[in-house]
């Protein structure tokens, strides 16, 4: 034997396979470039030839020989020792054996299956030559590399206990019933657990992969998590890889584990392995907590800029990941995020540009930074896009990177809104874009799809606008379902912009409602709700009730919903309401939720010239739709309150046709409604109730109606049975105050009934009725003052009705008014305003984003779209209107600040009350407002400002902020100091202009700076309690 | 973030791949697997592929005895999502050759990483078939 001067080995037998080889391959091609001109080539054949020929050499010429290797570097050694051999003057040729393991092409003559045989093999020689040992050595060097090699994949090992995750999955699937599966299920889960309390290293990777298809298949898999941190701390890929997946797929909400792993990942990040930093870098982007987020930012700002494209896109998707979870983080981010822009390789823009979207979203500064330096490129990159010639690794049916475009277009949009310059340089691409991209494939369509969502948010472009609509016209004809489909869902959002041209389709959306396909009804059935206005609401609630007749059972819920939505907000008259509630009860009644019919029955005691003609509709309604629950309760309510105009025909109105109704018919009536099988308690009991009421009115009829009641005496439920012997009792033994205790109920206050109702909308919070003091700092205000002014335009105070207007609002925000929270609940009630100053501006793009004002609602509100929220404000005050005639003009201002048709205040005379405009525990401001002649647009606001606590504030300075349709001008204020106690006050003239005058009402933002004891204090708040008409 | 989860389903209504993008508990993820892929199978050929649950948009494409569904946010562009769902079986398919349930089943996590490389945190990463592909195949190669 020689002795090796210097060498270099590479083990790699230990590794995976797969990965191994893939890191084999990486340190060839380093190998080649570095020892390119050194000599090289020391093989294991060389050697053995080495070997042979020293035999020979020394006399010893071998008789036999065995080699017996796995690897290609064996490959080597079987063609050199047959080679050496059979060229070699040797008087009597050897015996060779050259052997691989497991079967695969070589050199080698034999093979044998696995190490188990080679074992078995060399033992059996062994035994066999024991008697004259000689020649040895080369077995040796074999045995030491076998028998090394012989601990390697324990999913190969036969000899490895449990089962292979491949069996598992077989006996999985051949489970007939879900109880086997279940019983397969317990048992792996069994062994597994097992497996890790005895920390057995072998199997943990295979564990958490069986543990990844028992977790998909839906059962607990909590106790695998530890063992991915443990996979994920070893040093090879593939534990990581799979420790890795593991953590994403069976992670829960423990904060533990996530802290636990910030470490590897950290170290991960750092790793010199590219593949390694991108399943850390893919992990965090999944998984990442607030802390995490600050302790890795650094890391995953640093990768940003990584050599290789795929980790960049990786660490941009994480970036997204970490500004969302600390927006604080944002700016430290924008220069990398914009300088991916500019990048070519199409992941790497793609990720990027969805990160510039994101952080858009997250950071004003961002926004402002990306419109000023990034919209240029943008534009020119999305040009080269859509201009690009074939490109086949990006190719979409004929549009390269359809995904880009999306992407891009998205981005986009969300620079251009409310930016008219931004928007200006984009519109040349975007009618590119619009009119260029083919439709008739789905790539195509999803482009201009996303086109048209741009166009419609970015500032005003008359031209494109219309090129849009049109786009969305032609979907809306297309054949295809998905495209009508996204149509429907587009037109939802312009019709805030544009509703004339979304009523010009208003006859194929009807069609739509009628589509047999559930997803199509339910976009189109939205809309419709959307489109209706005083105008047409007549001719659309006919349709829609017309439609009802032949839906589908399962839509009707919805139908009836939104019909019944649609009638109570925009009903022009009584009767017309009356109607067609009384449709849609008798076609669906048994849909229409409680609240619904109670509504109407308050609206129809509150209309006393009506009562005759409503208990004859109902009496021939109930006729023919007996089966509608709660069609037949309305019908009995309203025959036992006015059973006598149903016989006597009092008040017929000149639509009726003349009917003759006996007492007899009316008690007919009630009778087969509680005889009913379908009839529940409340039916029920309120058929009783009638019943009663009637034994007093229809004397005639006294004695049929007391065998009824007595015929419930023995009734099996208690509440009925109790009712039916106490009117007994009533009616047998109690003549005389018979008539006394069944008047007729009195008229049912609509505006407590309908506060009451709105109030109990969310669940989340429930005001009790003795209503909490309010907190006058221009929350409850805003939305009490409409309410006032309808109840009771000429008083100061604030009548109950108004304050349980401003609780239900409260309600709706889910906001919990105690003032011992003031502090907490500050904000919240904040973004309660604004998401009611974006209400109110809807029509106009928002200064600022409503998203996310608009989450915050919904949680409580089950995520109703804003409009819904809008039909709940709007829904307390129209039933308002009826107890109050001189607010019936203003409800309708009300309406029109919501983006309704527009109509000009009749009542508001030229002189306007005083508001107080904002109000906290230490400051009061109070607006006074004056019109120049002759410029109704302009108004002067007087503000006068007064300091309530005991100290005395400087450097006082007032600032604010109005929407685009208005235009401020702020005069200097009186002083800068404002004594304390209210000894004194500052005041400062406003000069606003309404460019929308008539249409909408002022609204304002204020911060107030002071200095306070040498404290700077903020105080902010939203003013939108200005009188109508400014 | 606008992919919220992805589902893999079979005409049994098996769920053989799940990965969602925010947090459910098992009790809901279950529930809600059920009760989409309820709707998404009763629905036909001509209907559209798109499904509203909840506050998720559930997009949908049917391959041979697989079903892809795809749940988005509302600001998610639907047509879109739908070829990105191609795009996802297209790499399945150049990797696997023809892919069908079984070979989901037996490599889920092959098709873990596949799906790793294409979405991360909601987000779309990459759409080339070959970069997706090239660190699953760099592994494979014995």
């Amino acid at each position: 034997m020689e002795i090796k001067d210097s060498a270099l080995v590479w083990h790699h037998h230990d590794a995976d396979p797969d990965f191994g080889s893939c890191q084999s391959k990486e340190l060839l091609s380093h190998l080649e470039n570095v020892l390119a001109n050194e000599p090289a080539g020391v093989t294991k054949g060389l050697v053995a030839e080495k070997v042979l020929s020293m035999m020979v050499n020394n006399g010893k010429a071998p008789d036999f020989v065995m080699c017996i290797g796995d690897d290609r570097s064996d490959e080597d050694m079987f063609e050199s020792i047959l080679s050496t051999v059979s060229s070699s003057s040797l008087s009597a040729l050897p015996e060779i054996f050259a052997c691989t393991v497991g079967q695969k092409p070589s050199k080698a003559k034999y093979y044998l299956d696995d190490t188990a045989d080679v074992v078995r093999l060399l033992r059996g020689l062994a035994n066999a030559s024991n008697p004259k040992p000689r020649q040895t050595a080369h077995f040796q060097l074999d045995l030491v590399e076998l028998s090394r090699s012989f601990k390697t994949d324990p999913i190969m090992n036969p000899f490895s206990s449990g089962t292979r995750l491949r069996d598992m999955i077989r006996a999985i699937r051949a489970c007939k019933t879900a109880a086997e599966e279940r019983a397969v299920v317990r048992k792996e889960c069994a062994s597994i657990r097992a497996a890790i309390s005895e920390n057995d290293q072998d199997y943990r990777h295979r564990n958490l992969a069986k543990l990844m298809f028992i977790h998909m298949l839906g059962y607990p898999t909590h106790f695998g998590q530890m063992e991915c941190l443990k996979l994920i701390a070893s040093p090879g890929f593939p534990e990581k890889r799979i420790g890795y997946l593991g953590l994403m797929l069976l992670l829960d909400e423990r904060q533990e584990v996530l802290m636990l792993v910030t470490n590897s990942i950290k170290q991960d990040l750092n790793h010199t392995n590219q593949y390694i930093v991108g399943l850390a870098l893919c992990a965090l982007g999944n998984i990442c907590s607030a802390e995490m987020a600050r302790d890795l930012a650094p890391e995953v700002e640093r990768l940003l800029q990584f050599r290789d494209p795929n980790i960049r896109k990786k660490a941009a998707l994480c970036t997204i990941r970490i500004i969302k979870k600390v927006p604080d983080l944002a700016e430290n981010f924008i220069n990398p995020a914009a300088a991916l822009l500019k990048e070519k390789h199409h992941g790497v823009l793609l990720t990027g540009v969805q990160l510039c979207t994101d952080m858009s979203k997250v950071s004003n500064e961002a926004l402002e930074y990306f419109k000023k330096k990034s919209i240029d490129g943008l534009v020119k990159v999305l040009k080269d896009l859509a201009n690009s010639s074939y490109t086949p690794e990006y190719d979409v049916s004929g549009i390269t990177d359809p995904f880009l475009h999306i992407r891009l277009l998205k981005l986009l949009r969300v620079l251009g809104q409310g930016d008219a310059d931004a928007s200006d340089t984009m519109n040349d691409i975007l009618a590119q874009v619009a009119t260029k991209t083919e439709s008739n494939k789905n790539a195509g369509n999803a482009i201009l799809y996303e086109c048209v969502a741009t166009i419609m948010s970015i500032e005003d472009n008359g031209g494109l606008r219309v090129l849009a609509i049109n786009i969305l016209g032609r979907f809306l004809s297309s054949r295809d379902n998905n495209i009508r489909y996204v149509a429907l869902n587009m037109l939802m959002k312009a019709i805030s912009l544009d509703s004339q041209a979304v009523q010009r389709h208003r006859v194929t959306i009807l069609e739509c409602v009628k589509d047999s396909d559930a997803s199509i009804r339910k976009r189109a059935l939205e809309l419709v709700y959307l489109l209706v206005n005083e105008n047409n609401v007549k001719s659309l609630t006919k349709e829609l009730v017309d439609y009802l007749e032949v839906s589908d059972e399962e839509f009707k819920g919805d139908l009836t919903a939104k019909i019944c939505s649609i009638v109570e907000k925009f009903s022009p008259e009584k009767i017309w309401y009356i109607d067609q509630m009384l449709k849609v009860l008798s076609e669906a009644g048994n849909y229409v939720k409680d609240d619904v019919w109670h509504a109407l029955i308050v609206v129809i005691t509150n209309a006393p010239n009506l009562h005759g003609y409503t208990v004859r509709s109902l009496y021939k309604a109930v006729q023919t739709s007996g089966e509608q629950e709660t069609l037949v309760r309305v019908a009995v309510w309203c025959i036992g309150e006015y059973g006598e105009l149903l016989v006597s025909n009092t008040g017929v109105l000149d639509v009726e046709d003349p009917m003759t109704v006996t007492e007899a018919d009316a008690v007919d009536v009630v009778e087969t409604a509680i005889g009913r099988h379908s009839s529940d308690l409340t039916t029920r009991a309120m058929c009783l109730i009638a019943l009663l009421k009637l034994s007093s009115r229809f004397p005639s009829c006294s004695k049929r109606i007391n065998d009824i009641v007595r015929h419930l005496k023995g009734s099996l439920v208690l509440e009925l049975q109790q009712r039916a012997i106490e009117f007994n009792s009533i009616i047998e033994k109690h003549e005389k105050i018979r008539s006394a205790l069944v008047e007729r109920m009195p008229v049912l206050d609509e505006a407590t009934f309908s506060g009451r109702k709105a109030g109990s909308m969310p669940a989340a919070v429930s005001t009790p009725q003795g209503a909490p003091p309010k907190i006058p700092n221009g929350v409850a205000k805003p939305t009490s003052a409409p309410l006032v002014d309808l109840l009771d335009l000429s008083s100061d105070d604030i009548p109950a009705p108004g304050s349980s207007g401003g609780d239900f609002l409260q309600d709706l925000l889910g906001v919990d008014v105690s003032p011992a929270s003031s502090q907490g609940t500050n904000h919240t009630q904040k973004s309660g305003t604004d998401a009611l100053l974006d209400l109110l501006s809807i029509g106009t793009p928002p200064a600022q984003s409503s998203s996310s004002t608009l989450d915050m609602l919904s949680p409580s509100q089950d995520n109703k779209s804003s409009v819904d929220v809008l039909g709940t404000l709007a829904s307390p005050s129209l039933s308002a209107q009826s107890s109050s005639p001189v607010g019936s003009s203003s409800m309708m201002d009300l309406l029109d600040g919501f983006g309704t048709s527009p109509s000009l205040p009749e009542t508001n005379g030229p002189t306007y009350p005083a508001i107080v405009a904002f109000e906290s525990s230490s400051l009061k401001v109070t607006f006074n407002f004056s019109k120049e002649p002759g410029s109704p647009q302009t108004t002067l606001i007087e503000a006068q400002f007064l300091n309530k606590s005991p100290n005395i504030y400087s450097n006082f300075v007032f600032q604010a902020a109005v929407p685009k349709f208005l235009q401020l001008h702020l005069e200097p204020a009186s002083s800068n100091t404002l004594p304390a106690s209210s000894n004194g006050s500052i005041t400062q003239k406003l000069r606003v202009s309404n460019s929308q005058h008539g249409k909408k009402s002022l609204v304002m933002r204020v911060r107030i700076n002071y200095k306070v004891n040498d404290k700077d204090v903020l105080e902010e708040g939203q003013i939108s309690n200005f009188p109508r008409g400014l | 973030m606008g992919i919220r989860f992805v589902l893999m389903v079979n005409k049994q209504g098996q769920t053989r791949l799940a990965q969602y993008y925010e947090y459910l508990n098992l009790e809901e993820r279950r529930a809600l697997e059920g009760e989409i892929v309820r709707k998404c199978l009763a629905r036909n050929e001509q209907q559209c592929s798109f499904v509203e649950h909840r506050n998720y948009k559930v997009v949908y494409r049917r391959y041979a005895s697989l079903f892809f569904l795809v749940g988005v946010d509302n600001e998610e562009n639907e047509l879109a999502i739908l070829e990105f769902i191609h795009l996802l079986v297209e790499t399945m398919d150049r990797h696997f050759g023809n892919v069908c349930e079984l070979d989901i089943m037996f490599h889920l996590e092959k098709a873990h990483f596949m799906l790793e490389e294409m979405v991360m945190n909601g987000c779309i990463v990459e759409t080339s078939k070959s970069n997706i592909l090239a660190p699953i195949q760099l592994m494979d190669k014995a």
